[in-house]
This record gives structure tokens, sequence and C-alpha cells, in this order.
């Protein structure tokens, strides 16, 4: 074992801090919660430091090298974001403080509010839903509702392509609906015979909507897809753009001028907040007017319009806003001034639900440490900044793309948008397989791409590069991804026994699969189940 | 490619099911290709035994360590059996997907519906198209 459990490293009694004595009444805690058995490690302060520091040692972050795991944008988060997380004044911000005292937060929030809704051409977000797969619950609740309100609740049915992410069928079922699967032609785009069969057919005033992700899985842009919306908006269903893949459109293509109805966002994706580790993610949802009134919510609105320029720079505005209140929300007795001398007020921002919510995604107001660095993001990019984003993203994943179509099959070998699709597997090397490859990678130091999804390319390497690589960094990837390709024919074994250089040597994933032992309790205990 | 087995005597579904029928009793499993491509698999489930399904009906899913994916039956009828020896060991399904590792059966009320599907050459070369 690389490093015992934190469980296994403590002894009884050991601890990291006393505890002063205690300057309050005791309190006996209820009979019913109390336990016999609470079994947590007792460890000293340098215990806990070392047991972590050793683990991160053996994890691989961005921060290290190229993270070329497709669908999943792992971008650079850059550390200005981390700095503005931690301003004192937004990190100690207690969620139930009340409005007057959080001027400034609920600014921000909906500040970011509008320029999600100027990056993708909607008419109303919300900001609450905690994470992607949560964005799209609520997208598809809302359509629902939408419907029901319509009196049409016969409306169940909602088409998802073949190659969607599995959330999707997963969304569509949570909310209580059935999913009508698309296939893929061989240009990767949505068979739209089916299509039209089943939006045409007598199926047509059971179809609530559909859900599709654009670029699709394969990062291939839609070349049909506003014929896909006029057409499920012809059968009276509403659309749904799984915003996964908003790496590719960001400042140019909108989504709701496209004619979505509803979208969500992965701030930690698209726009650069932490996945995992230093999450949790955020799923923010955008609509377009049908939908705006069952929003999930809280929302944050201006509900007391003030007087101040709207045109001036965010922060002035946001200075004012900060400023000039008192205490109780109103404000204060000298009211700040223009700098041509006039009297300003700053508008009172408020939460609200919308009129038909569908309720609440989330305790308090989504994950507004997300927010905050998803606004630094895009405050510190600005509008050709993020076009920008979106121009390296394309062209990074587009020069991989054209590299490697020289050593890999490349099943679709059109432009493709921030991700691409290799066949990790040879006709000359029938034993190698896209796993081997991927772990082969990591003895070259890099993390692996996606594999074996989106599920109908078989042996798929779904690859995304990001924007931020330099031409030299893809060119270290394309190098070790050709060394891997003639290893596969030289020494297949070497693949197939892959990682040799990691921390730990080729995993079993059947035994893990099967066998669902998890050591979170004492490992003696464990090990008795 | 086309190293996979394609007995000669069953009938086959484009979502790689395999057919065998004795007199109304239709045995249901997944094709050695599909076994090959989804590779280990870790579990099975199954719909109960006495169910209805309708043709075109999920009877049940496989999960491997690449994929999760439905399983289809392309007759309607009664479930009369059902291969409980897999939910313990998944892995025959990799071993002997036409024998030991047979999935349902199902008491069919209607056997047309097989006639719409691929004999084994035009399986072998759907697979071998993919």
């Amino acid at each position: 074992m690389l490093q015992p459990l934190i469980y296994d490293i403590g002894s009884p009694g050991r601890m990291g801090v006393n505890l002063p004595e205690c300057d309050v009444p005791k309190v006996e805690l209820p009979a019913a919660l109390m336990r016999e058995e609470l079994p947590l490690p007792e460890v000293g302060e340098v215990q806990v430091v070392r047991h972590f520091v050793k683990l991160s040692k053996l994890n691989y972050s961005i921060d290290q090298g190229l993270y070329p795991l497709g669908s999943c944008t792992m971008k650079y988060n850059p550390k200005i974001n981390e700095d503005a997380a931690r301003l004192p004044g937004f990190a100690q911000l207690h969620p139930l403080t009340d409005e007057s005292g959080s001027q400034g937060a609920l600014f921000l929030m909906h500040e970011l509010q509008q320029w999600l809704g100027e990056i993708s051409g909607f008419e109303a977000v919300s900001l609450t839903p905690a994470a992607g797969a949560q964005g799209e619950f609520a997208g598809i609740l809302m359509i629902r509702q939408y419907h029901i309100d319509r009196g049409e609740g016969q409306r169940d049915l909602i088409l998802v392509p073949n190659s969607a992410h599995g959330t999707n069928p997963a969304t569509v079922t949570m909310a209580g609906m059935e999913v009508l699967e698309l296939p893929s032609n061989n240009k990767g785009n949505v068979d739209m015979d089916a299509l039209h069969a089943a939006c045409e057919g007598e199926l047509r005033d059971r179809i609530a909507g559909m859900m599709i992700t654009v670029p699709s899985t394969l990062g291939l842009f839609e070349e049909t897809i506003l014929e896909v919306i006029a057409t499920v908006h012809d059968a009276g269903g509403l659309m749904y753009m799984d915003g996964a893949n908003m790496n590719a459109l960001m400042a140019a293509v909108k989504p709701g001028a496209l004619g979505f109805d509803v979208m969500h966002y992965n701030l930690h994706k698209t726009f650069s907040t932490p996945h995992g580790g230093g999450g949790p993610g955020s799923g923010a949802v955008g609509v377009n007017e049908k939908l705006a009134p069952y929003l999930p919510g809280p929302i944050v609105e201006i509900v007391e319009d003030g007087t101040a320029d709207r045109e001036e720079p965010v922060g002035a505005t946001y200075q004012v806003a900060r400023n000039a209140r008192s205490n109780d929300g109103r404000p204060n007795g000298s009211p700040l001034q223009t700098s041509a001398g006039e009297a300003v007020e700053p508008p009172l921002y408020g939460f609200v639900m919308p009129e038909k919510s569908i309720g609440r995604m989330k305790a308090f107001h989504g994950n507004f440490g997300m927010h905050l660095r998803a606004y630094a993001y895009i405050r510190v990019y600005g509008d050709s900044g993020i076009r920008d984003v979106t121009r390296y993203a394309v062209l990074n994943a587009n020069y991989l793309r054209a590299k490697l179509m020289q050593t890999y099959k490349v099943p679709y070998p059109r432009y493709c948008g921030h991700e691409f699709v290799l066949e990790g597997h040879f006709d000359d090397a029938e034993d190698v397989h896209a796993l081997d490859i991927s772990k082969r990678l990591m003895d070259y130091g890099f993390h692996p791409p996606t594999n074996y999804f989106p599920l109908i390319v078989p042996e798929a390497l779904l690859i995304e590069p990001t924007e931020t690589e330099t031409k030299a960094d893809l060119d270290e990837f394309v190098a070790a991804m050709e060394r891997i390709a003639e290893e596969a024919r030289d020494d297949p074994e070497l693949l197939r026994n892959a990682p040799h250089t990691a921390p730990v040597r080729r995993l079993d994933e059947v035994r893990a699969a099967k066998e669902l032992v998890l050591c979170c309790a004492p490992a003696k205990a464990a090990a008795s189940v | 490619m086309g190293e996979w087995k394609t007995p000669a005597e069953l009938k086959y579904a484009e979502t790689d099911e395999w057919f065998a029928v004795d007199g109304n009793m239709v045995t249901i499993g997944i094709t050695d290709y599909a076994q090959d491509q989804l590779n280990d698999i870790v579990y099975v489930e199954f719909r109960d035994a006495g169910d209805t399904v309708d043709a075109g009906d999920s009877f049940g899913e496989v999960e491997s360590v690449k994929a999760a994916s439905e399983l289809y039956t392309a007759v309607a009828g009664e479930i009369a059996e059902v291969n409980m020896s897999l939910e313990d060991a998944p892995e025959t399904v990799n071993a002997d997907p036409f024998g030991a590792g047979w999935m349902v059966k199902i008491s069919a009320s209607d056997l047309s519906p097989l006639d719409g599907l691929m004999d084994a050459a035009a399986y072998d070369s759907y697979c071998d198209s993919r």
C-alpha cells in the first residue's frame, strides 16, 4: 500500500488541537442521538499534514501538464479566480445574511446572470443548480411544467440522440418522462429521417422536447441544427441544449439565437471553476421568455431601481452599491455623486422566486464560490478575450486532430469543435485497445483522454486539449501518441501492462466493479465484512 | 476483424441479441460480437419471470467495465425463465454467450417478428461494417 488510510495511522487519544475550557453551559445531547461507537481518525496535526501532502503528490492535475479529458473541459483555473473567492467580504459572507447586508454579492450574482444570458442569448438565468446534471434536471422539469400549464401534460417523451451524455437519459427518467433515442448518421449528425419520423408520426402529441449537445459529444457541430430545432418546435416540443461543450461556442454562436428554449452551463467547465477536489460544480440554467417564469429560484433581480448610470464601468457601480447603503439597506444620508456632480442612488438587489418557479434545486443560493470564480474569469477576459478562448480551444483541437490523423483512425474526418474522437485501435495490432493507449500515456506524463465514450465509436478516445496549451505542449502530446502507435506494433505487452511509472500499476477494473468494498471505516472492520 | 462466433441456427437483432426458437419458447442472449465489444461484463439485471413484455421492450440491462447497455426483445410474451446464475457470475456471458450465458426465455405470443431479424450471414456482415 502506498499510503495507509488516515484511520490506520492514528492511535486512541491522539489529537491535533487542545480545546479550551468550555465557557458556556453544557447541554446533554438527546439520548437518541448518542452513539457508542464513533470511529473517527485520531491523529496529530503533523500526521494530517503529511498524510494529505503525500496523497497530493500522487495526484496529477492541470497545474502539472496537459489534461485532455474530452467532454470534461479540464481547462486551467486561473489563480486570480482563487484570489477573488478568498476576499474576506465574500468568503466570510454567511448565506443567511439579509439582503441589505449582502448587496455586493447580490450585485455580482445579478451581473453574472446577465453575462451568462448575453453569452448564450437567453432571456433569464438562474445560478442555483449545483452542477451540470442538476441543471439538466431543472431544464426538463421546466419543460414538463410548461406543457402541464398549457393543458398538454400528455407530452412525456424527450428525444435524445444516441451520442448523448449518459446524464441526458438519466435526467429524463428522473423527471418522470420517457426517452426516445435517435440514431446518428455517418457524419455524426442526428439522423434527420429518424427525427422527422418521430416528430411527425403517431407519437407527435407526446413529444415534450429534445435534449441535444452542441457541438455533439463527438466534438462535431450539428450541421442541421436549425432543421432539428424547427422540426421539434413544429411538433410542439421544446429544445434543451446540454451546454457541456460551450467552450466551442462562446462569442461565436448563441444557442438562444439558434432557437433553443433552455440550456445549462457548466461553470466548472467553460468558466474555469475547479472540478472535483477544488469544486463543487455549478450548473446555471438559461431560458428564453417561454420558460423564464419557471426558473428554479431564487434568482437575483433589481427590486428597487436606483439612479446609478447602468452604463458605468462595473467596478464603479459595484462600489456605489456597496458604499451607499447603510445597514438597513437604505441609502446613506450623503448620497454619492457621479463625476458630473449628480447625486446617484444605487439599485437595490434582492432574491426573487420566479412567478411559476419549479422551486429550489439547492439550499441557499447555489454554489456562490463558483459564481465568484466564473465572474472573475469573464471579467478578466472581457468579450474579446472570451472570443479568443473559443477560437484557441477550437484551433488547438483541430491542430491535434490534423496531426494525429496521420497515425490514428479519425472516424469523422471533418472540422471539429473543441474536441475530437480517435479510434484507439490498430488493425495490425489487434490486442491493443483504447484503454492500453490511455494507460501508456501516463508513462509519458500526460493525463489520459476520455476513453470508451461516446459509445457510438468503437475504442473511442475523446481528446480535448483546451485553449491554454501552447503549440510546443501540443507537439509533445502528438510525439507521445506517435511513439505509442509504434509501440503498439513493436511491443504490445508494454502497452497492455502500462502504466509502468505511475504510483500504482494497472488497476483491476473488473474486480473493483464486482467487489464493492469501500474501506472508509477502519480497515480491520471492513476486512471482516 | 470478424473473429467472433455466429451460430447458423440463430436469429440476430441489430441491437446484438440472439434469439433461439423451440416451439413458442424463445431464448435470448447477447452475441459473441457484443460481449467482445463490451469487454468484461460485471453486472446483469433482468425483469422478473412472470412479467409480460412487448416486442421492442427492454428486458434488462448489462454492464461492463466500458458501458451499460439495455437488452431488447424482438418478441412479445411472458418471461418464462430468467438465468439467475448470471447475477453472481456475469462473466459467464463473456465466456459462453450462446450457451451458459443465455439470459431469458420468453413464452412468445407471436413468432412472426423473428422473420424480420438477421440470419447469421447477414449479422456477420452487419458487424463487419461497424
